[in-house]
């Protein structure tokens, strides 16, 4: 990657305490455009925490967020949303019963007028802007107005990202993305984590299994018991390393 | 664990429903499932038709009569089932409408009764109905915060303001009913235009405005997401609390039209006017194919399937049978309507539990 590049985002120094538990201490990371980075540690190092203070659930006790140099805080998830930093939960965030394009703009339906007065949701629009998103992502779809319940995890999943990728996120935080899919779909979420990067995107990605970190993120930043434990590019580093930066050994 | 995964695939991915590598046998068990209540329905005449041909050598639906009487006997609950069809979508459900149906019956009266001396008919009538509509309003207010603020079941706190609206109704009726002094209300209650009855007119005007928002707007779609999926909604910006409140102020408010209606076809009214609608409008909603656990549902299903009900009470009642089958054939067709559901859902791929 670029690392001269300016970073998308730039974590310094965040702190969040839960009454006495410190979660999180003093932490600092940067994702460069067209990176992927995966915070990573044991079960309680302080991830979930992370990624909760930078998307706007949780207020930082201290520390800062910048978004491409410019400090940012957000009260709700909503606001960091509209500052372009997009979570993908694992439990893919997605009205069953609606279709691809109905997910994309749910929230924000576009309307039009019908017979010049009528304000009705604008389907086509939604249907076109499903396609050209999926196709982006180089998912091609045929039944548009099928409902996302007919699709299958990997797809599904796909769409999130595709919603994500519509509203022009330029950080997506992906929990667990690979979680509970079988190995056909998570070559497809893969392939599009890859997508994300070739667009400069910014990619924050979680995950418990090493091995799919090392198969896609550009860094590793390593937690233990909420304080950077290490940092390390991928290309040189080792399971074995980060293991131990993981564990303390 | 997973195994090691590949690097990216460049290849492109093409998604095909899972429905369509199923073949063709379960699209058509898809769209029988979703036409049921019409089927319900075509099948319901067609068999009383025959009845009645085989008994009496009479028709049975090409008879103007049984049509107007078997709409009038729909418009009740249809006006329930509209409010209930948007409550029961949002997977929840509204056990107060009856009585707050009763509420505004009795409420209608007294005000219409008290407003015609200073205000001529038509105004009175007018009046007293926008006043009964508000009125119900004011129950759906109370279960709509019950539900979206302090987190009530929708089931419990609808059934505690079932208790309510039904006791403030008998207070306000005095035990008894509120006969309406007003020749222009009873006109509206009982007249017709082309020999459409005007509350049938009116019915199927409000039902077409309901189909509108349900359908066509954010409000609508919203609903839908909410009913399949409160987390996703919420995370994707809507305002659930919101929602929920302008909801069940809906629903009761369809139920307050339900209760002005049916003041101006006996011209009275009774607090007990809807109490034998609650079930019938819940039973109208599943037939018509909404799933009580939320995310599916039309408004023209729940037509279709309140005009099931209507059918099979006129129909048995036609062809002179024990008014008592009417409740084994509605509780059969609720049955049958629910397993067509379940099945259907198994087999496309869509997850029953939820």
């Amino acid at each position: 990657m670029n690392s001269s590049a300016e970073p998308l985002l730039d974590v310094r120094n965040l702190s969040k305490n839960f009454a006495a538990v410190q979660a999180l201490k003093d932490f600092s990371m940067v994702v460069r455009p067209g990176e992927v980075v995966a915070p990573a540690g044991d079960n309680g190092a302080g991830k979930t925490t992370l990624i909760k203070a930078i998307s706007g659930v949780y207020k930082p006790s201290s520390g800062e967020i910048r978004l491409r140099g410019e400090p940012v805080s957000f009260a709700t998830p909503q606001e960091a949303r509209d500052k372009g930093i997009e979570t993908i939960y694992r439990d893919s965030a997605l009205a069953d019963n609606l279709s691809i394009g109905a997910n994309i703009f749910l929230g924000r339906e576009p309307m039009r007028k019908a017979f010049g007065f009528l304000p009705v949701l604008d389907r086509k629009k939604m249907a076109d802007a499903a396609k050209s998103t999926m196709a982006l992502l180089d998912f091609h779809v045929n039944r548009m107005e099928a409902p996302v319940s007919n699709f299958s995890g990997g797809q599904r999943r796909a769409v999130a990202i595709g919603r994500a990728v519509y509203w022009d996120a330029q950080i997506l935080i992906m929990d667990e993305p690979t979680a509970a899919l079988g190995v056909p779909e998570q070559r497809k979420v893969i392939s599009l984590i890859h997508q994300l990067k070739a667009r400069g995107r910014g990619v924050i990605f979680i995950s418990h299994n090493l091995q799919d970190i090392f198969a896609v993120s550009d860094r590793i930043v390593v937690l233990r018991r909420g304080v950077q434990a290490g940092e390390r590019k991928i290309s040189e580093t080792t399971h074995d390393e980060v293991v131990k930066l993981m564990v303390g050994g | 664990m997973t195994a090691s995964i590949p690097q990216a695939q460049p290849a492109s991915t093409h998604i095909a429903p899972q429905a369509d590598h199923a073949g063709s046998a379960l699209n058509w068990m898809q769209r029988i499932a979703n036409l049921r209540a019409r089927l319900f329905l075509a099948a319901l005449i067609v068999g009383f038709e025959i009845w009645a041909r085989l008994s009496f050598g009479g028709t049975f639906i090409l008879n103007p009569f049984n049509i107007q009487s078997i709409a009038i006997f729909a418009v009740a609950p249809l006006l329930l089932a509209t409010g209930q069809t948007f409550v029961i979508i949002s997977g929840g459900i509204d056990l107060s409408l009856g009585f707050i149906m009763g509420l505004a019956a009795v409420v209608a009266a007294h005000v219409i009764n008290w407003a015609t001396p200073g205000m001529g008919f038509p105004l009175a009538v007018l009046f007293g109905a926008l006043v009964a509509v508000l009125v119900a309003g004011l129950p759906g207010v109370v279960n709509g915060l019950l539900v979206s603020r302090l987190r009530v079941p929708p089931f419990i706190g609808t059934l505690g303001m079932f208790g309510v609206a039904r006791g403030v109704a008998f207070l306000l009726a005095g035990g008894t009913t509120v006969p309406v002094r007003n020749e222009f209300f009873a006109a509206i209650g009982n007249g017709k235009f082309l020999n459409v009855p005007y509350i049938v007119i009116i019915t199927a005007i409000f039902v077409v405005a309901m189909h509108y928002v349900l359908s066509q707007t954010r409000f609508g779609q919203h609903n839908y997401a909410i009913g399949a999926n409160a987390r996703a909604a919420r995370r994707a910006g809507i305002d659930i609390k919101w929602h929920l409140l302008r909801l069940y102020i809906l629903s009761a408010m369809c139920a307050g039209l339900a209760g002005v209606v049916y003041s101006a076809r006996f011209s009275a009214g009774a607090a007990r006017a809807g109490e034998p609608l609650l079930l019938d409008c819940v039973a109208a909603v599943v037939i018509g194919g909404a799933s009580l656990f939320g995310g599916s549902g039309t408004i023209f299903g729940t037509v279709a399937g309140a005009l099931v009900i209507a059918v099979i009470q006129y129909g048995l009642v036609f062809v002179n049978v024990e008014p008592f089958w009417q409740f084994i054939s509605v509780g059969v067709v609720i049955i049958i309507s629910v397993l067509i559901d379940r099945a259907q859902r198994r087999f496309t791929g869509g997850r029953i539990d939820e």
